[in-house]
């Protein structure tokens, strides 16, 4: 019991340490301009990275998985209503597991 | 003025609580089936709120596993924020206190730092403290909230629904990506690039991977950086 607290207590300093240090420490600091742009690259690489391939296990089977994903991608294409396009994902997977499966 | 970028932070912030919300109760099924005591759930959620390494440490937990196994294990996991707080860094607004700053970075999470990252709010690129603020503020109550649901009430959502929903980050994620890729071809490529070598980290079996977190970090840095090499100026709109 006492350990788990403590176990918790080091995940969050861990967890803390890297959020916070080039937040803090980049402030004021002139980068160059090759590194700005490999900065400027990091959420679109990261989002990459995140998608695939882990949406195809995101939800029960993978052909669910790929449905739902297929929906958003094509929606995504004309809206960027964040809301519409989640809800989309969720029921074009859960849709495809009350057909299918 | 200040509270109406903090309530459009709130708002913006919606698909990522819509998200977190049945991951969270996951995991606090998760946490109290294991037997893991539920102020312990509880305060991993309040203090670390990273998702998955929090429930890779309360199955390390379960397991018997060693403190400082679960530790290092949760730094490598969480490493990769690393790079979203650098980037993020820069489009702070530079006048953002270091008190401000500090707070802040507690709440960078993937889904956080992604909706910051492609948001552009009309009056000026740089992003004020109140917006963060709100942003960051709905997606950490929602996962807390969460968690409580799943630790003291179990399963609220039905199965098949619990399970359609691991789905919506990702395809959140796809909202936030589509647009970009669409109208800047570097973005495009950068995506791909990311995409296919994490793909190739875990499927081809020759290519030694590492832990999720680390090919992650690898994945991501390969894009960026064959953007910055193909893509140096930046003459078109990334």
């Amino acid at each position: 019991m006492h350990n788990s607290l403590l176990i918790v207590l080091g995940m969050a300093v861990v967890t803390y340490i890297p959020r916070m240090l080039p937040m803090v420490l980049l402030q004021n600091i002139r980068l160059q301009p090759h590194i700005k742009r490999f900065l400027s690259f990091i959420p679109f690489a990261a989002l990459g990275a995140l998608i695939f391939p882990e949406i195809l296990f995101s939800t029960e089977t993978v052909p669910s998985s790929i449905v739902g994903a297929s929906l958003a991608v094509l929606l995504a294409f004309y809206t960027k209503n964040l809301i519409i396009i989640v809800l989309s994902g969720i029921l074009g997977s859960l849709l495809y597991q009350i057909f299918f499966l | 003025m200040k509270n109406s970028l903090f309530l459009q932070g709130l708002k913006y912030g919606i698909p990522i609580a819509l998200g977190y919300i049945p991951i969270a109760i996951a995991f606090g099924i998760l946490t109290a089936s294991e037997g893991i005591p539920l102020l312990t759930g509880m305060l991993m959620s309040l203090t670390v709120f990273a998702g998955a390494s929090q429930f890779v440490a309360v199955n390390l937990m379960s397991l018997g596993a060693a403190s400082g196994e679960i530790i290092l294990t949760t730094f490598i996991l969480n490493f990769r924020h690393f790079l979203m707080s650098a980037s993020l860094s820069q489009r702070l607004k530079e006048d953002t206190s270091l008190t401000y700053r500090s707070m802040l970075s507690f709440g960078i999470t993937d889904e956080t730092f992604s909706l910051a990252s492609v948001t552009t709010l009309e009056e000026n690129s740089k992003l004020p403290f109140p917006f963060l603020a709100g942003l960051m503020l709905i997606s950490f109550t929602a996962w807390n909230t969460g968690t409580w649901i799943g630790l003291f009430m179990g399963n609220i959502l039905p199965d098949i629904l619990q399970n359609s929903m691991g789905i919506a980050l990702y395809v959140m994620f796809i909202g936030l990506l589509v647009p970009s890729m669409k109208t800047s071809f570097p973005i495009l490529m950068v995506a791909i690039v990311a995409m296919l070598s994490h793909s190739a980290i875990i499927f081809i079996p020759w290519i030694p991977g590492f832990s999720a977190g680390w090919n992650i970090i690898l994945s991501t840095m390969l894009g960026a950086f064959c953007g910055t090499l193909l893509f140096p100026k930046e003459d078109s709109n990334a």
